[in-house]
């Protein structure tokens, strides 16, 4: 019996996104997740690590309800997002993608201009306002910390972008819808050490107002950047703490071998 | 809201545009045996089956027709074959990038010509020649028809042959010429038969093609509906059973016997070449269409 | 023992020559017909290509005048055809890409497709003149003619639309999908922009062989000889590959200069819709932005 550990939230922190005894198993059998139960708090940045195949993106992507669109053979549970369960067949699927965004490993930047990127996501919602839009692209260039490099060639493609740019230009476009929570997935693998940088620094400023859910890349991104942790070994939760305990003195043997490097 | 029910139309019109080519293709069938069965209660089996095609006396045997096909088919194939595939492997295998880069757009041009255009030339140029150099009694012969035939049927044999060369895996070829083998040795004894499938359905394809074609063969094949006989039969004249449809029809009294004796001869080229295109097609080997080859 | 390698090398060297120069003469082989064809008419039918004879009806029983009538059908029969085809090939194959599930009936309509692309020219002939003409009674017409055409190509049409879709990277509708976007937002925004040239192009060259086909349209819109110009869609008309035919094979006396000037101008315009969708093909990939 995995050993799971939950702090009590801190005092003031509401819990933003409830998952309870999830279980998704995929068609073709990998990464599955078994029976995981977790809390994500709001206004912080929690991350999921582990290694590769574990199921953390399969988490992720039941979250935004992105698994739709893989061949999943079982599903039960519940995630409940301000407590509301968003896995029912009556959930606004689409709404609840607007309410939470993702950034995905590879920075997908879409065959447009800069300034479409970011107002692609508005303009599904059917927001036609010039001037909104040019808001949302001035607002959310900014958080993403990109607009003093890219404000003077809006109207170029996105493609002439270096990857580190097009990452957070990725964020950007998700920012542009005002979510309540980000989901990124290992977002900075593939970037250069100050495009990384960029991004950590825009995610802790940006935790005040958002909920932040991160599958890093590194263990040393994940204890830069957790303010809370849950160790996902073969689909299950093995532990799950404050980000300033779990890696310093986590409870779980596993997840100490993991921390310590033993294995990856 | 007016934004979704738009989503929903669009998404029904697409659905029923998917299932689309099913209802055709039936309705198709459906209309060629509707015209064409009424044939089997007019005309007795043992007639249609018979020798002689001479729908004015009421002759309506099918055999020269159809061996009229086979002939020109076959010649068509003997020549298309060799020149298409061994062309396909020059392309892939051997010609430098920019040879590639002329060769490829002019056999496209060639699959692009109208049929009609060649038959005229080969009224006008190539049974004359024929008829001079070989010593025949008329340059339009089931020869004529052949090579002509060769010729249109080449640009799919190359095309399908080619993409499937393509196709086969950097890997085998580099593996073969670490180990020494020449360029050469590497085509036939590896990559060739790596693509293998994709080959043979490149000939199945372009059998198909010859078989089916109709205005060239009417124009140079002299149109004579009688039973081959013998070697001599190639230089001699031949008439298909596309050229029969595309040549009586005209002149043909709607509900007539004639009339859906001709749909009866509809039916079997459908049938044919749908078997010829499916086996081609069954062959292991996903056969990049055209369109694929337009985009790459 | 040292195998005596020079000798065995320099005779497969040899065998690999000999064998490049058979394939080289093959490919040779294959394309200078190419090049005469194009070369012959052109030269004995350019001449023939006055304002005259592009633009006036044909006198003396085709022998002389023009060929104006001819190239007016054409044209409108290829018109109404894309009219007909476009929408149902591009949308087929939009489902075909984007919608479609894993199930047999999808095999199904793949299997159908392939059929239809089988079927002779002079089949679907057959089948316009049972349906188009006499059962829905459309007689021999323009609208019989290009719904013909418009069932030979759609199967060309389709195909190549699936494939124009299918090269666009997925990812596009994963981003569009993560950001609240429906199936139809997406082949809508990305699929159907993106993957526009590789449409055209298929278009252009259904278009192309449409142009040229003769046995589709003899008992469906064809006539040899009209004194006027069709009024209406159902009206018959002359056309330009039937035209080649009739002056090539059922005119006794029938000056070359007709005849190749016919093929001259037939070639031309299959060339320039080649050239055409060559163009898009190309400047599509320069331009692309993935």
């Amino acid at each position: 019996m995995p050993f799971v550990s939950q702090q009590p939230l801190p005092e003031g922190r509401a819990a933003k996104i409830v998952v309870e005894h999830l279980t998704i198993v995929y068609s073709d059998g990998r990464e599955s997740l078994r029976d995981i139960s977790l809390t994500i708090p709001a206004n912080a940045i929690t991350v999921l690590f582990g290694p590769a195949g574990g199921g953390k993106s399969t988490l992720l992507r039941a979250i935004n309800r992105l698994n739709d669109l893989t061949d999943v053979l079982r599903l039960t549970g519940h995630i409940r997002l301000d407590g509301v369960d968003i896995l029912t067949r009556e959930t606004d699927v689409i709404g609840l993608r607007r309410r939470v965004g993702m950034v995905f490993a590879r920075p997908v930047v879409l065959p447009m201009t800069i300034r479409q990127n970011v107002t692609y996501g508005l303009e599904l919602a059917g927001q036609r306002d010039r001037r909104r839009l040019d808001d949302a692209v001035h607002r959310s260039l900014s958080a993403a910390a990109l607009w003093d490099e890219v404000h003077d060639r809006l109207d170029q493609p996105a493609t002439s972008l270096s990857g580190g740019q097009q990452q957070r230009l990725c964020l950007a476009r998700v920012l542009a819808l005002e979510p309540e929570v980000i989901l990124l997935d290992e977002p900075t693998s593939g970037l250069d050490p100050i495009s990384t940088e960029k991004v950590e620094f825009s995610l802790n400023e940006l935790k005040a107002n958002y909920t932040i859910v991160l599958v890093p890349h590194s263990i040393q991104q994940a204890a830069r950047m957790a303010d809370h942790a849950g160790f996902i070994l073969g689909g299950e939760l093995v532990e799950f703490a404050p980000g300033r305990e779990i890696f310093v003195t986590p409870r779980d043997p596993r997840t100490q071998d993991y921390v310590e490097g033993r294995f990856g | 809201m007016t934004r979704r029910h738009g989503e929903r139309l669009a998404t029904l019109l697409i659905r029923v545009a998917g299932v689309s080519a099913i209802a055709i293709l039936l309705t198709i069938f459906a209309f060629l045996v509707l015209e064409g069965t009424p044939t089997l209660g007019e005309v007795p089996l043992g007639d249609l089956i018979g020798a002689r095609w001479y729908p004015i006396e009421d002759y309506y045997g099918l055999v020269p027709l159809v061996l009229g096909s086979l002939i020109v088919t076959l010649g068509a194939t003997l020549i298309a074959v060799p020149l298409g595939v061994t062309t396909a492997v020059f392309i892939a295998e051997v010609a430098p990038r920019s040879v590639r880069e002329v060769l490829k757009p002019f056999i496209e041009i060639l699959a692009g010509l109208p049929s009609v255009m060649l038959g005229f030339l080969g009224i006008v140029i190539l049974a004359p020649e024929l008829y001079s150099r070989l010593n025949l009694a008329t340059g339009l012969t089931a020869f004529t028809g052949a090579l002509l035939l060769g010729w249109i049927a080449i640009p799919t044999i190359v095309s399908v042959a080619e993409d499937a060369l393509d196709a086969v895996p950097r890997a085998y070829r580099e593996g073969a010429l670490a180990l020494g083998a020449t360029r050469w040795q590497t085509i036939w004894r590896v990559t060739l038969p790596a693509a293998r499938g994709g080959v043979l359905t490149a000939v199945m394809l372009g059998i198909g093609r010859a078989f089916g074609e109709t205005m060239a063969v009417m124009m140079v094949t002299g149109n004579a509906a009688v039973i081959p006989r013998g070697l001599g039969a190639l230089f001699a004249p031949a008439r298909t059973m596309t050229a029969t449809i595309a040549a009586e029809m005209g002149e043909v009294a709607s509900g007539s016997t004639h009339y859906h004796v001709l749909f009866l001869v509809g039916i079997l080229l459908f049938v044919i070449s749908l078997a010829v295109n499916l086996v081609g097609a069954s062959v292991v080997f996903r056969a990049r269409t055209r369109a694929e080859r337009i985009l790459s | 023992m040292i195998t005596p390698l020079r000798g065995r090398r320099r005779r497969s060297q040899w065998t690999q020559r000999l064998g490049f120069a058979l394939l080289t003469l093959s490919a040779i082989i294959t394309t200078i017909p190419i090049v005469m064809i194009i070369f012959v008419i052109l030269q004995r039918g350019l001449a023939a290509i006055t304002p005259e004879f592009l633009f006036a009806f044909p006198t003396d029983g085709l022998k002389a005048g023009g060929i104006f009538p001819a190239i007016l059908g054409t044209v409108y029969l290829t018109l109404l055809m894309t009219l007909a085809v476009a929408p149902l090939g591009i949308a087929a194959g939009v489902y075909l890409a984007h919608y479609a599930p894993a199930t047999p009936v999808t095999r199904w309509i793949r299997v159908a497709i392939l059929n239809l692309a089988g079927i002779p020219s002079v089949v679907y002939g057959l089948f316009g003149l049972a349906f188009f003409v006499i059962f829905m009674q459309f007689g021999t017409s323009i609208l019989a003619g290009a719904l013909t055409l418009a069932i030979m190509t759609l199967p060309v049409v389709i195909t190549t639309t699936e494939e124009a879709l299918r090269s666009v990277p997925n990812s596009f509708h994963v981003v569009s999908v993560s950001l609240g976007g429906t199936d139809w937002q997406s082949v809508r925004r990305l699929l159907l922009p993106q993957g526009l040239p590789g449409i055209l192009t298929g278009v252009i060259l259904g278009l192309e062989r449409a142009a040229g086909e003769t046995a589709p349209i003899l008992f469906t819109a064809a006539a040899v000889y009209l004194p006027r110009l069709p009024t209406s869609p159902l009206d018959p008309t002359m056309a330009l590959p039937y035209h080649l035919y009739v002056v090539s094979t059922q005119v006794p006396g029938m000056p070359p200069g007709i005849q190749f000037g016919t093929a001259a101008v037939l070639l031309i315009l299959v060339l320039a819709m080649n050239l055409i969708a060559t163009i898009i093909r190309s400047r599509a990939r320069a331009r692309r932005m993935w």
